[in-house]
Formats: structure tokens, sequence, C-alpha cells
């Protein structure tokens, strides 16, 4: 038993370590916050037309955004993200569930469209626990986006 | 979202290589079905285990699986008497059903993934487990799984708690002359997501110790899995099984493929 007890001690201990050396601390600034990590206004405006570019482009999603007026789509997901990211922004368009509730989607859609805002975010090369962070945040949103 | 949907632990279940998780297996299974299928290979310092299966998931809900293992004796066969590469194989039939929860969506909330599932074993070589103290052939275990994705920290963790007489899995059968009543067993795990193709982690399962002629152990072991795309992925893990019918200090390497979709 004590045996069982070391070998767990010693693979938490080599777990703890495997994630601390992986985790690199943002910088303690003041008002430090995801929006700043994203690269503040100017990041946010960059990321979200990064990613509607690949919205477009995939065929599986891009029929979603037929009847899109693609300038305010891009205006109100900037204003989503500031806001969502502790940003200095109150999002102004509709609610999740009634923005999305004639497009019928499937959790597939879902899926393609966080893939596509992945490969965005590499793009403008966010880092890989900045990107979750901000996909932490939209995630829960599957619940008022799916609905088929 | 990430690449959760399509692992399979050692008796074919969806999860890690020694733990099982409350996901249910498949990328697809969301919109309808999902499948996966698994080719693994324990190397250890006396013996050998293959294993294979496949898994299938059902609107994200109820999991089906199947897994074939075939534990090598290699040359500890002949020492044991048994003569050499003598095999101990067993058939798993996995059912797994999600309660409440969902791991990867619901990151606004504590709550994780829970599951509950039964597994049912059916090993051969009755003559053999007889003889060394085991009670039966077959063997049922019963656990629930609790799985959540803490994306923000980029953490994946798993805690399971079992019921079961399986000596080493159920290939050595179940219940012994030790202990012939049903163990309460948990299994931890967790894992990190360095970025999207690369998992690491460690995972730790209890087992019972039923049988009075070798003492059985806990095992652990600390792994790192690959994600080329969401429909493949590849696990390297070392793994230590502890002692196994005699043969003490059984560590070696963990290599299994998963296809799905």
């Amino acid at each position: 038993m004590y045996d069982a007890m070391s070998k767990a001690v010693l693979v938490v201990a080599v777990f703890v370590v495997a994630v601390m050396v992986n985790f690199r601390p943002a910088p303690a600034l003041a008002g430090d916050t995801l929006y700043t990590a994203l690269g503040g206004n100017e990041g946010i405006v960059r990321l979200v037309d990064k990613a509607t570019e690949e919205f477009l482009a995939d065929p599986r999603i891009s029929n979603t955004f037929a009847d899109t007026n693609i300038a305010r789509f891009k205006e109100k997901l900037a204003e989503q993200f500031c806001e969502l990211s502790g940003g200095p922004c109150v999002y102004s368009g509709q609610d999740m569930h009634a923005a999305h509730k004639g497009l019928k989607l499937r959790s597939r859609d879902f899926s393609a469209l966080v893939e596509n805002l992945q490969v965005a975010m590499g793009k403008c090369d966010i880092p890989f626990s900045t990107q979750n962070k901000l996909l932490a945040l939209l995630a829960p949103m599957h619940r008022d986006v799916v609905t088929q | 979202m990430l690449a959760t949907g399509g692992a399979s632990q050692v008796e074919g279940a969806g999860g890690g290589g020694l733990a099982t998780w409350a996901m249910i297996t498949g990328y697809g299974s969301r919109d309808g079905i999902g499948a996966n299928t698994h080719f693994t290979y324990v190397g250890l310092s006396d013996f050998s285990l293959k294993s294979y299966g496949f898994a299938i998931g059902l609107h994200d809900r109820l999991e089906l699986s199947y897994a074939r293992q075939a534990f090598d004796t290699e040359d500890a066969g002949i020492t044991l008497g048994l003569g050499q590469n003598f095999k101990f194989n067993q058939d798993i039939y996995g059912i797994k059903l999600r309660l409440v929860g969902d791991a990867v969506h619901d990151q606004d909330t504590w709550l994780p993934q829970i599951s509950v599932g039964v597994q049912h074993k059916r090993a051969d070589r009755g003559q053999v487990i007889r003889l060394i103290g085991g009670r039966s052939d077959r063997g049922t275990d019963f656990y629930a799984a609790a799985s959540k994705l803490f994306l923000s920290e980029s953490l994946l963790v798993n805690a399971t708690l079992r019921a079961t007489k399986a000596n080493q899995f159920g290939l050595l059968g179940f219940g012994g002359d030790r202990e012939n009543g049903y163990s309460a067993t948990y299994e931890a795990s967790a894992a990190y997501l360095l970025n999207k193709h690369l998992a690491l982690g460690a995972e730790y399962r209890t087992k019972p110790d039923n049988l009075s002629f070798a003492r059985e152990n806990a095992a652990y072991s600390l792994f790192a899995s690959v994600f080329p795309n969401k429909h493949i992925s590849m696990t390297l893990a070392y793994v230590d099984l502890g002692d196994i019918a005699l043969h003490p200090d059984q560590r070696g390497i963990y290599a299994s493929l998963q296809a799905g979709f």
C-alpha cells in the first residue's frame, strides 16, 4: 500500500512539473486581461477578419452566411469578443439563441466554426493557451446555437 | 472542439490508456453515430499484452464497445509451468450511458460530464484460472465516471469509481481464494493540452488483490498523445502495472493507434 501511495505521489509530481514547465505566465501588467492578450481592439478586429475569411471559405458552413450582412456580422462579432474578453465594449447584437434559431445548426456546424476560429487564431499568432481561454468563453454558446 | 472525441482505453471504452472517461466515443456522435477503433500493444519486463477493439457512440448518449485482449506470458510461461508464449485472452463487452453534463462545452459550470457503465468480461483459460485460485472466468464490472475539460487551463481531468472482481483486468479471472467479493477501485487521470496536436498526461488505477499466490498492485502511466487530425490519434506511454503472477515490477511501453470518425 505504501508502494502504491508513493507511486501515486510520483505520478502527480511528474505531472505537476510537466504542467509548470509548459506554463508561460502572462506579464503581470495592470489591467491584464484576455482582451490585452488578444491584442486589444486592433488584435480582435484582425482576428475577426481572418476568422470570417475562414468561415466563408469553408464549404461545410459557408451557406450559413448566405443571407448575412458580412460587415455588420464582423462588427458585432468583434464587439462580442471585446466584451467577453474583458475589453471596454458592450455587445449590441441579438442574443445568441435569437441570432441562430432559424439556421437549424447541428453540433458539427458549431465544431466546424470552432475549427475555423482556431485556424484564424493560429494565423494571428495567438498562443494556444490564450486561444483556449477565448474558446472557454464561447463554448457554452453551443447550448443556444445548436438547435438540431 | 478538441481531440477528445476518439480515444479508447485498454478495455475498449472511450477513455485514456488505463482510465475510463465519461465521454461518449466518436467525433460524430453528437449528431448521430460516431465510431472508434483501436490497436494497443503493451510491452512489459516479462509479458506483453495486445488489445484491439471498437466502440460506437450514439447521439452523445450511449456507447457500445468491444475489445479482445491477448496477454502473452512469453518466456515466463515456461517458469510458470504453462509453456512458452502461453496466452490468456479475454473478450470485453461494454456499454456506457451519459447521465448529465457536457465535458467540453459546459465551460461556465463546475458540473462534470457524468456517465455510468458496465463491462462484461469473458476470459478463456478457466482451468488455469481455477488452479491459481481464481473463482470464475467471467465477471462484470460496474463504474461511474466523471470528466471535465478545464478549457481555459487546457486541462482535462477524469475520475472513475469501479466495482470489480477482476484479477489483472480479468485476464487472470474474477474473484479469488483471498477475496471473492466486489472491490471498489478507482481511476484518476489528467491530461494537459500543449497544443492542438499534443497532450501530456498521467493516469493511476487501483486493482483488486484477490489471489493469494501472487500480489496485485495499482497501475500508472505517463503518456503523450499525438493528434495529427481529428480522426487519428497515437499514444505512447511509460506504464507500470506492478507485480503480475509472481513477476515483480512489470514496467514498459504502451503504444496505441486509434482511428475514428
